[in-house]
């Protein structure tokens, strides 16, 4: 038994060697996914705009709270709260005078950013499926609701957000 | 009972540096722990192999498609459905289900999408709606009718913004189409696309349209995929502040108005009486919808002639 007991911690001892330890570890990253990304005061989608967040941005993450992540431009000081689902660890576009033939051969990733099914994509399937409504998508996209009219929307409606209430 | 402690301790220990340190690692870890763990004679080779299993599944659960993609996929899903059901020519409706949906998307566990939700009428009798990935909704005439109150209404898109947030459309795609299209993608790393493999990509992405519009427009989700959907809802309406017994109540309504055996609805959802039935132990402490003075003079507006 006493090999065993031997086997776990050296077992142990190589997976934590395997493992950079937090403290000396460079702060988190995350990267955002969406076309327009907006970092908000708030851990709430109606809380009020900080700053407006490009494609492809890399944020560091100051801490999380249920769905929402606390992040900080790199590029100044100011910070506040996006989802979760708007991030990713992945890399989305590259820096400059990065291209993705250097990024693979550094051991990196691809940068996702107009990767697989995109424009270039789109415009093959539309030229083979001209029957397609695609004007009628545009026009649906160009409907957006601001922050300040659902604000408006809910108060009017005498609607009271109980936004705590944990998924079912 | 010390080995399987022992064995307790190895996996924990790895499930706290896989907590600690991200994904990325996870396969490192569990390859060095099982084989280590192996020549050591600490686990045998079955758990060594469930090991290597977690951290294989942690490292593939990347490969899979970008918001970016999924906008794309959305967007061309939409466009195959809006060239048969005509879009309704009433801003001031569209509008107002824009409001409602992109407010109830707000307190959805994906507030955000790549391109963000949108929502929009469509001038058809059938009682139908369609959730296409990355946030395009469609929502029909004979649905819209099925509500009595902004309540009901919320509850319809409520549901619809559910599935685009559990990405129901996109497991619709079958294996094959999304195999060709993460090996185009691994082919990218050194070159601009172009050729064969926009070609590949291109039909991969036909097929994928095609998946998904075949089981929005024929098979349905799966009942499973709908009871989600429909607990999700109540989770967003609860949220948001609307009673949720408004689903509770167009279900009723939609049990009155279905025509058992038609299209719509009809035939890809789960009979509503059933879909209602099953919600009830959500509902519990919920009065009917006594709907705000405020609520129902904007829905009786925006709804007027439907």
């Amino acid at each position: 038994m006493k090999d065993v007991w031997r086997s776990v911690i050296l077992i142990a001892a190589a997976v934590m060697a395997t493992t950079p330890c937090p403290a000396v570890a460079a702060p988190r990253t995350l990267n955002v996914q969406v076309r327009e990304g907006c970092i908000r005061a708030g851990p709430s989608a109606l809380s009020a705009m900080v700053a407006r967040v490009s494609y492809g941005e890399t944020l560091a993450v100051l801490e999380e709270q249920g769905s929402w992540f606390k992040v900080k431009k790199q590029d100044s000081d100011v910070s506040g709260w996006m989802p979760k689902t708007s991030l990713t660890p992945r890399k989305v576009k590259l820096s400059a005078g990065e291209d993705d033939a250097k990024v693979s051969a550094s051991g990196g990733e691809l940068a996702l950013a107009g990767k697989g099914f995109n424009s270039k994509v789109e415009s093959e399937f539309k030229a083979k499926n001209k029957n397609l409504n695609f004007a009628a998508v545009d026009a649906m996209e160009k409907i957006k609701v601001s922050t300040q009219a659902m604000q408006a929307f809910l108060k009017d409606g005498g609607l009271a957000p109980q936004a705590t209430e944990p998924q079912q | 009972m010390k080995m399987r402690i022992a064995i307790m301790i190895l996996l924990a220990t790895i499930a706290i540096s896989v907590f600690v340190c991200g994904c990325a690692l996870v396969q490192v870890a569990a390859t060095v722990g099982s084989t280590v763990g192996v020549a050591t004679g600490a686990i045998t080779t079955e758990q060594a192999e469930s090991i290597q299993k977690v951290g294989d599944a942690a490292s593939k659960a990347l490969e899979r498609f970008t918001p970016e993609n999924e906008y794309y996929i959305g967007r061309a899903v939409t466009a195959t459905l809006l060239a048969d059901y005509q879009a309704m020519d009433k801003p001031s409706l569209n509008e107002y289900l824009n409001l409602i949906g992109q407010t109830l998307s707000a307190f959805s566990d994906r507030p955000e999408t790549f391109g963000g939700y949108h929502f929009l009428a469509v001038d058809s009798d059938e009682i139908n709606a369609f959730a296409a990935p990355g946030g395009f909704i469609l929502v029909s005439k004979g649905l819209l009718r099925c509500c009595r109150h902004e309540d009901a209404l919320a509850a319809v898109l409520a549901h619809e913004i559910a599935h685009v947030q559990l990405e129901h459309g996109i497991q619709a795609i079958k294996k094959s189409r999304t195999t060709t299209a993460f090996a185009v993608l691994g082919a990218e790393t050194v070159k601009t696309i172009g050729g064969q493999e926009l070609a590949d990509l291109t039909e991969a992405f036909e097929g994928s349209i095609s998946d998904i519009v075949t089981t929005l427009v024929n098979s349905g989700y799966s009942r499973k995929q709908e009871y989600e959907a429909d607990q999700t809802a109540i989770t967003i309406l609860k949220r948001a502040g609307y009673n949720p017994t408004g689903l509770k109540e167009m279900l009723e309504e939609m049990g009155k108005r279905i025509q058992r055996g038609g299209p719509g609805f009809a035939k890809t959802h789960p009979d509503p009486d059933l879909r209602r039935q099953q919600i009830l132990p959500l509902l519990a402490g919920f009065p009917p919808v006594a709907p705000h003075p405020g609520r129902q003079a904007r829905f009786a507006k925006a709804m007027a002639g439907i």
